[in-house]
């Protein structure tokens, strides 16, 4: 059979979601900011909520996500999205508020504002992309830097006696009571991929049944800010970062998974 | 007995070239081309066509979302 | 219901905020405004109106939940006093970057740093300068009564919803916290859906509704063509706020030799003061500037024709008087008084600053 009696519209099985804007991507060769918009966006766009979901996009290489993702969207100052997620939940109750930050911004200059939104259980979804690094500043130290990896801030490695370790924002927040779900996955991988998508869903789905807080940390590369090439900077994912930032679920229906 | 036969269609100009595509198919069906986009990417491309299942898993994986997947059930 | 109450000023901001429909209001205690947010919490406005009533975890979160809302198309409000306001400039500035509608009120306390609780004035500058970063100014209304602390939030939300800009309103400690007579208006009904869809469907991000085109609401413009052009649109904004929206009081000036130019708790005390100063023969009146911006900058000029000098008189070191002396352009001679550190200045004091400074120089 020739390729071009393949290639026809009928036998389509998978097109990029309309919900992502043809407005190319800002985001660096093999970054998972791309990935993890495109599968939230799906998520969307497959439960018929589009015109009821609105998104705030942080400060960091997302701050643009409003230019890729098709939702009404706000962009907030550094850190603080969850303030702004909360007062947009708790205003238009019947509509699905997700928050979209990076480490700098979740785990850096906004730590109140999460753990308090964490705190009070708004429904809301906050998804939390961990890279260990400052990306969109050229690579400086972030609260999720590894001990010993380099930086331009930590150029000799991560020195956890004069910077302090790295923070696990998610294990700490998923021992609040508001907090409903937690868990924490990769989009490097097809199998990844799909696991990270079922999760999106069932944070969205949490909302639509004002459960309160679901927290998805997506561990992600950065290669740009590792300077690696995208292929390398997966494999030095799942050696380095997986290892430290375990997989998986970490609360399920309000109740934390005992290891 | 019927076989499975997939095509991948690749949107050249958007293609980032950052190959994360090329692991993740099964059959090992893609390549980076030899020719640059606009941009000065190298694109991927189906190099092995006939290995191609039509699984998505490059699809799903691919960053910008540049990789549309065809599938159909021939009869042998 | 209409009705005559005694009331502390700032629990007639918060029942006036009911009552003008407010969607939400986010706060932070901070003396000497706590009352505001604590009158919130014990009236439940949620089972009166509906109205959102969250306590924050910081006044930053605060006037970020004010974003939220504001971007969403709700009528939202926020109160601190100066230190918790200087913790509010960044998000301000956003507001005002991102053209968004919403009511700040500050109670002003000595400063600066932690300061004292007593009143003060000397958050001038920072209001009317904008307070935050950027090219921006806020609509600044500066209530001189309890009444006006409540009548001015629905003031505050029409000039903001009208100009999609941040309203701030500059009370201090003493208006704060006296308890006077003021009439609350009749309960207006919280925006439905579809009137806010009707009015803000265009820029607000409620939803996608009907599949229209989505709304971001943002203050970033890397390019630099639409960055100028934003800051252009901001700043026809405020040009047209001085011509339609300038409000200020004039009281005995017919006749005045001299002005006493004072807003908020010193106009009300310079009340007594040109009583005291008619008695002794000198011809003075006071011009109060209800909103501190746009300033009465004209009516100054107009004024230099028949005034031999003007008195500014703040609780501060000396902010609104430069406004004034750019005002008249050092026609006549402008000179300030003041006391600070919480401490209010008498009718007395200012009687003799004035003969001191302005009638004897």
């Amino acid at each position: 059979m020739d390729i071009k009696d393949i290639i026809k519209p009928e036998n389509q099985v998978y097109v990029k979601t309309k919900l992502m804007t043809d407005n190319e991507l800002s985001y660096c060769p093999g970054c998972g900011h791309g990935t993890t918009h495109r599968l939230m966006m799906e998520v969307v766009e497959e439960m018929g909520i589009a015109d009821k979901t609105i998104g705030v996009a942080p400060v960091g290489c997302s701050v643009l996500a409003y230019d890729f993702m098709n939702v009404d969207m706000q962009q907030a100052a550094h850190g603080r999205a969850p303030a702004l997620a909360t007062a947009m939940s708790r205003l238009m109750p019947e509509k699905y508020v997700f928050t979209y930050q990076g480490d700098g911004d979740l785990a850096a200059i906004g730590t109140a504002e999460t753990i308090h939104a964490c705190n009070r259980g708004e429904n809301i979804v906050i998804v939390f992309i961990n890279n260990g690094i400052y990306g969109m500043t050229g690579g400086q130290m972030a609260p999720t830097t590894l001990p010993g990896m380099r930086s331009s801030t930590s150029p000799y490695g991560r020195d956890t006696a004069l910077m302090g370790s790295p923070i696990k924002m998610t294990e700490l927040i998923a021992n609040l009571p508001g907090v409903y779900s937690v868990s924490r996955h990769a989009v490097h991988t097809p199998k990844h991929v799909r696991k990270t998508k079922k999760a999106l869903r069932k944070a969205f789905e949490n909302t639509r049944l004002k459960k309160g807080l679901s927290f998805i940390e997506v561990v992600s590369n950065c290669n740009s800010g590792w300077k690696m090439t995208p292929r390398d900077s997966n494999v030095w994912l799942e050696e380095n970062m997986l290892p430290f930032y375990e997989l998986g679920d970490i609360k399920v229906d309000g109740k934390l998974i005992q290891k | 007995m019927a076989k499975i036969r997939g095509a991948i269609v690749v949107d050249t100009e958007k293609c980032k070239g950052c190959e994360v595509c090329v692991p993740a198919c099964p059959t090992e069906v893609i390549g980076m081309s030899k020719e640059v986009n606009g941009k000065g990417y190298h694109f991927a491309y189906m190099e092995n066509p006939d290995a191609c299942t039509g699984c998505s898993n490059c699809a799903i994986v691919c960053p910008d979302g540049v990789i549309s997947v065809f599938r159909v059930k021939v009869e042998e | 219901m209409a009705e005559l109450k005694l009331m502390k000023g700032n629990e007639a901001f918060a029942e006036a905020a009911i009552r003008a429909g407010a969607d939400g209001y986010f706060g932070y205690p901070i003396t000497p405004q706590s009352e505001v947010i604590e009158y919130l919490m014990a009236e439940q406005p949620e089972n009166r109106t509906g109205m959102v009533v969250v306590q924050a975890e910081s006044e930053v979160a605060a006037i970020n939940m004010v974003y939220g809302g504001a971007g969403s198309g709700k009528k939202v409000l926020t109160s601190s006093s100066s230190p918790g306001i200087s913790l509010k400039l960044e998000g301000i500035s956003y507001l005002a970057g991102a053209e968004l509608p919403a009511v700040i009120l500050n109670v002003v306390r000595g400063g600066p740093g932690l300061g004292t609780i007593q009143p003060s004035q000397a958050d001038y500058n920072q209001a009317v300068k904008g307070g935050g970063h950027g090219d921006y100014q806020l609509y600044v209304l500066a209530p001189a009564s309890v009444q006006e602390m409540a009548d001015f939030v629905e003031d505050a939300f029409d000039i903001a919803f009208k100009y999609r800009a941040p309203v701030l309103v500059l009370s201090d400690g003493l208006i704060g916290q006296m308890m006077e007579k003021v009439y609350l208006k009749d309960q207006k009904p919280r925006w439905t859906e579809e009137e806010i869809h009707k009015m803000s469907g265009d820029w607000a991000t409620y939803g996608r509704k009907d599949g229209r085109e989505r709304n971001i609401i943002t203050s970033l413009d890397l390019k630099s063509e639409k960055m100028e052009a934003r800051v252009h649109r901001l700043q026809a904004k405020y040009k047209q706020m001085e011509e339609e929206d300038l409000r200020f009081e004039e009281i005995q000036t017919e006749d005045a030799d001299y002005l006493i130019v004072a807003y908020g708790s010193s106009a009300r005390i310079a009340q007594k003061t040109i009583q005291l100063a008619r008695e002794k023969g000198h011809k003075v009146g006071i011009l109060r500037p209800i909103t501190l911006f746009p300033y009465p900058k004209k009516r100054l000029m107009e004024m230099t024709k028949q005034l031999k000098g003007i008195l500014s008189v703040e609780l501060n070191m000396g902010q609104m008087v430069d406004d004034i002396r750019l005002a008249v352009e050092h026609k006549i001679p402008v000179e300030h008084f003041g006391r600070t550190g919480g401490i209010i200045h008498t009718p007395e004091e200012i009687l003799e600053a004035l003969e001191e400074k302005i009638i004897k120089g």
